[in-house]
């Protein structure tokens, strides 16, 4: 029996808990890998892996790019800027050019949701969603859960409390799926306009005060909150965001003492989390960027043995 | 004088209340009385429709066919041929053509087009306000010269109030319809797709009912001030309904038409990012659905039509936000209708269904159309309502192959379709 | 399965508890400093004849030899042609292995892959002083020029015919080694 049979990595929504604790699994063993003073593995010698990322990204690129050349993978890192899809080239078009460079493998970021699902349908080349606009942000959500895991003996029964502009975050899409999916209790606090109630379909809470969930709180995820244009009707300003949502020194000493602190990055000090707390005990923010690594590695090293198999 | 005698088919022609076997006499492309036949010995082509329903050609008061300006997506000819396999004798094209059909020449262009190329009827709306803009009044008195039969902005909708006012008073000069496509822009933003649990699981922006129930309930406000009816283009929300509803109860010159998408289909039919699951308005819920077919039972919705939208494969084959909004609808939305209405829902008779697709939409829209009466247009869709088939889009007459109903099993269909006593299609 | 097939028995539990003992032994004879030994199986069955070897050894000599893991999925080349990938689980060698012998122990050796996968991984730790490699089971075969210092039953086969190697304490039924015969159709 194999527990994972897919070419792609499109969104947690549709994996089985099997399925994610497998990627897990895999993860772990891949972590020591980056603790080994020969820090690479053959195990993607002489496959292709191109990193196609139609919106800007450092983190996730570099975290891929790194993944993808301790695996011995061939990587070529192909952005917006220099993407044809400027000069009127369709995504589709873009893609089928990828593979027939025969990329075995594409991480595919993008603006629009369901883009990632979109190339998989359409092409033999593994695609792996390193975010797609709204919906998903798989990797993200793995690693979150492995950061959780490496901390706590298991999932089941933790409240999660994950704060900030849920309603376009793709980060708190596949957090939620995932932890659903393993049991925890999750909580969703953020502004009303940000958080709609409609959320509690998917199986968690809403509340709309972050007081309310310090003291019972096993992890709180703060999404990075922006005040750009498209969100000056969502709510009036970071001040008073930080007032309401803030992870503030008064809140954080509210905690529980091994409560987590976590961050998908990047951090703006001061507004969703305090400068001392995003560096303080409670904090896994770093361990998280490591932990990407290795279950970046983990879905590469599946993804591509599964790709290319009669289904 | 050449003569076509459709024999024992049941008739049903809801202008007349009328439903029994009998024989339908067309001579010259006009209904007429047995009596009527001088010379029954010259050239008379008998049609058997024992078993079937011998019903007033079809309209279908709401398709886009994209001449002028995009004819790769449909041309009026291909729009017509596909009209007639679906069953219809007459369609309703909407002025959003490129350039958009809010002046005379464009509307003659139309005209002159159809009257080459179609197979069937193809009558023309135009603009309410210049290129669809939503500012100022397009030339209504002109347009009725070129030949529209109503004014709406399809695919647009007027935002500022006051605009819209003017337009349904001016237009009220001419007793000339006015069609509304109900969107509130401020409220629907970007959205694409029901706003509710799919939208936010899938991270796609939400397109709320109440975008539709603002402007409907707008547009139900200035019947009222203005006295003059305004037709409210392809419901999708319940809330809708319970609106028009209740203004109807009250007197208002309000009505309401339906897409067979919108009582098929749900939001989550989404969930794999198909755009031809992609329409404006969207897909919503079962309790839409519930509250649309009971409009439709209770007569607060009385219009069925496609919103036939074609679009070529590859404008369709993008990412999910940046594809066109619409589907093609022609070929299998009688079908669609028979099927869910009739045969599932058993929510309407196939009398009511013909009714709201034959004299409502010529009511409305004022045409000569829509009956068996004598004198009328030899118009005759042949319809077996208990066919059971399967809709193939490879086989579709349009140019364009964007439906999400390939494949569908479908009880009810248009086995003949007849303009003006020629046959322009069959089974 | 409609797939006949059938099965000889070829070592039971007495006789793989005999190998490995003698194994541990010839361990012993050969190694001199077993305080320094590492002896680390390859996973799944490897890791546990490993364990049962460093508990002989420890027995023999009274002194307990560090005891690891090696994952080899990750360092197969073959991943493109095998298509699946199999199960990775964590190696574990924690401690330094620099200029220590180190024994790797699998179940069966077949082609000799996984051996040369496990001195792959191996060699990413640290560098041993020496490698040798002790099997239960040796069936031929070889598709690199790979061979063992320590087999505890040689066994010819066919190419097709499968081992299956069985421990109490892994699999629920009692140690056995059998050959699985595919039945000629």
């Amino acid at each position: 029996m194999n527990a994972w049979t897919r070419k792609d990595l499109l969104g947690l929504d549709e994996l089985s808990p099997a399925e994610i604790r497998h990627i897990l699994e895999t993860a772990r063993a891949f972590k020591g890998v980056g603790e080994r003073s020969l820090k690479k593995v053959p195990a993607l010698r002489g496959k292709t892996l191109i990193n196609f990322f139609v919106e800007p990204s450092t983190r996730t690129l570099t975290s891929f790019e790194l993944a993808a050349l301790r695996l011995s993978a061939d990587v070529v890192n192909l952005s917006v800027g220099a993407s044809s899809l400027q000069k009127g080239e369709t995504l589709k078009d873009t893609a089928l050019n990828l593979q027939a460079l025969r990329a075995d493998i594409i991480v595919l970021r993008h603006s629009s949701a369901g883009a990632a699902r979109f190339l998989a349908d359409r092409l033999e080349s593994s695609i792996i969603n390193a975010g797609d606009g709204a919906h998903e942000h798989p990797t993200q959500g793995l690693l979150d859960v492995f950061t959780i895991l490496e901390k706590r003996e298991k999932i089941e029964g933790l409240h999660v409390a994950i704060v900030g502009d849920i309603l376009f975050s793709r980060v708190a899409r596949s957090n939620i799926y995932a932890l659903v999916k393993l049991g925890a209790k999750v909580t969703l606090v953020g502004p009303t306009t940000l958080v709609p109630k409609v959320f509690e379909k998917l199986g968690v809470r809403v509340a709309h005060k972050l007081d309310d969930v310090l003291e019972t709180a096993d992890v709180i995820n703060l999404l990075r909150i922006q005040h750009e244009r498209q969100r000056k009707e969502y709510f009036p300003g970071l001040g008073e965001y930080v007032s309401l949502f803030g992870l503030t020194k008064a809140r954080a000493a509210r905690l529980k003492p091994d409560c987590l602190i976590m961050h998908p990055g990047p951090i703006n000090r001061g507004v969703e989390i305090d400068s001392d707390v995003a560096d303080g005990l409670h904090s896994v923010i770093l361990e998280q960027v490591t932990n990407g690594l290795a279950v970046r590695m983990a879905v590469l090293y599946l993804c591509a043995g599964g790709a290319g198999l009669p289904s | 004088m050449s003569i076509l005698h459709i024999t024992n088919g049941r008739i049903i022609d809801p202008a007349n209340k009328r439903d029994e076997i009998a024989d339908l006499w067309i001579a010259d492309g006009v209904i007429v009385e047995k009596s009527a036949i001088r010379n029954p010995q010259s050239a008379i082509e008998t049609i058997d429709a024992s078993g079937l329903v011998v019903a007033p050609g079809l309209i279908d008061s709401h398709v886009h066919f994209r001449e002028p300006g995009q004819a790769y997506k449909e041309t009026i000819a291909s729009g017509s041929r596909a009209a007639a396999a679906g069953g219809f004798t007459s369609v309703v094209c909407m002025p959003n053509t490129s350039p958009v059909a809010d002046n005379a020449g464009t509307i003659t262009l139309i005209r002159e087009k159809a009257r080459a190329s179609a197979c069937v009827n193809v009558f023309t709306t135009g603009a309410i306000t210049k290129g669809l803009a939503g500012e100022e009044l397009a030339p209504y008195g002109a347009m009725i010269g070129a030949g529209i039969v109503a004014i709406t902005d399809d695919g647009h909708c007027v935002q500022n109030h006051g605009v819209m006012r003017r337009a349904v008073e001016y237009a009220r000069m001419f007793d000339l319809t006015v069609l509304d496509h109900c969107q509130d822009y401020s409220l629907v933003g970007g959205g694409i797709m029901h706003e509710g649990e799919w939208s936010l699981r899938l991270g796609l922006p939400g397109w709320p009912r109440a975008g539709e129930e603002m402007i409907v309930a707008r547009n139900i406000l200035l019947a009222e001030l203005c006295d003059s009816p305004i037709h409210c283009q392809h419901i999708s929300s319940g809330g809708s309904v319970r609106l028009l509803r209740e203004a109807r109860a009250r007197g208002v010159k309000i009505s309401g038409e339906v897409c067979p998408h919108h009582i098929a289909l749900t939001d989550d039919s989404l969930q794999t990012f198909d755009s031809n699951y992609k329409m404006n308005p969207p897909l919503r819920t079962y309790r839409d659905i519930d509250a649309i077919i009971q409009g439709l039972a209770d007569g607060t919705l009385d219009i069925l039509c496609s919103d036939h939208a074609p679009h070529a494969f590859y404008e369709k084959e993008v990412e999910l936000d940046q594809a066109p909004f619409g589907i093609t609808g022609l070929e299998s939305e009688f079908a669609l209708f028979c099927d869910i209405l009739l045969h599932k829902k058993k929510a309407l008779t196939l009398n009511r269904i013909i009714e709201m697709f034959t004299v409502n939409p010529a009511k409305l829209l004022s045409l000569d159309r829509g009956t068996l009466s004598v004198g009328a247009p030899g118009d005759v869709t042949l319809v077996d309502p208990d066919l059971e088939w399967t809709f193939d889009k490879q086989k579709s007459e349009s140019l364009s192959r964007n439906t999400p109903f390939h494949g569908a099993r479908l009880k009810g269909r248009a086995v003949r379709t007849i303009v003006a006593g020629e046959t322009v299609w069959a089974v | 399965m409609k797939e006949k097939s059938k099965t000889l028995l070829v070592m039971d539990a007495e006789a793989i508890g005999k190998a490995i003992r003698r194994i541990a032994h010839e361990i012993v004879e050969r190694n001199s400093d077993i305080a320094r030994l590492v002896v680390a199986g390859i996973p799944t069955r490897g890791v546990e004849v490993a364990r049962r070897l460093v508990d002989h050894i420890e027995e023999i000599e009274g002194v307990r030899p560090d005891f690891g893991v090696v994952d080899v999925s990750m360092h197969r080349d073959d991943l493109a042609t095998r298509g699946r990938p199999t199960a990775v689980v964590p190696s574990e060698l924690p401690f330094d292995l620099d200029d220590r012998p180190l024994v790797l122990v699998d179940d069966v050796l077949f082609t000799g892959r996984s051996c040369r996968a496990a001195m792959d991984a191996v060699s990413s730790f640290g560098r041993p002083s020496r490698i040798q490699y002790a099997v239960l089971v040796d069936r031929g075969h070889r598709e690199l020029p790979i061979r063992a210092d320590y087999v505890g039953k040689n066994l010819p086969t066919t190419r097709e015919e499968k081992i299956r190697v069985r421990f109490e304490n892994l699999d629920t039924v009692p140690d056995s080694v059998s050959v699985v015969k595919p039945e000629a159709s």
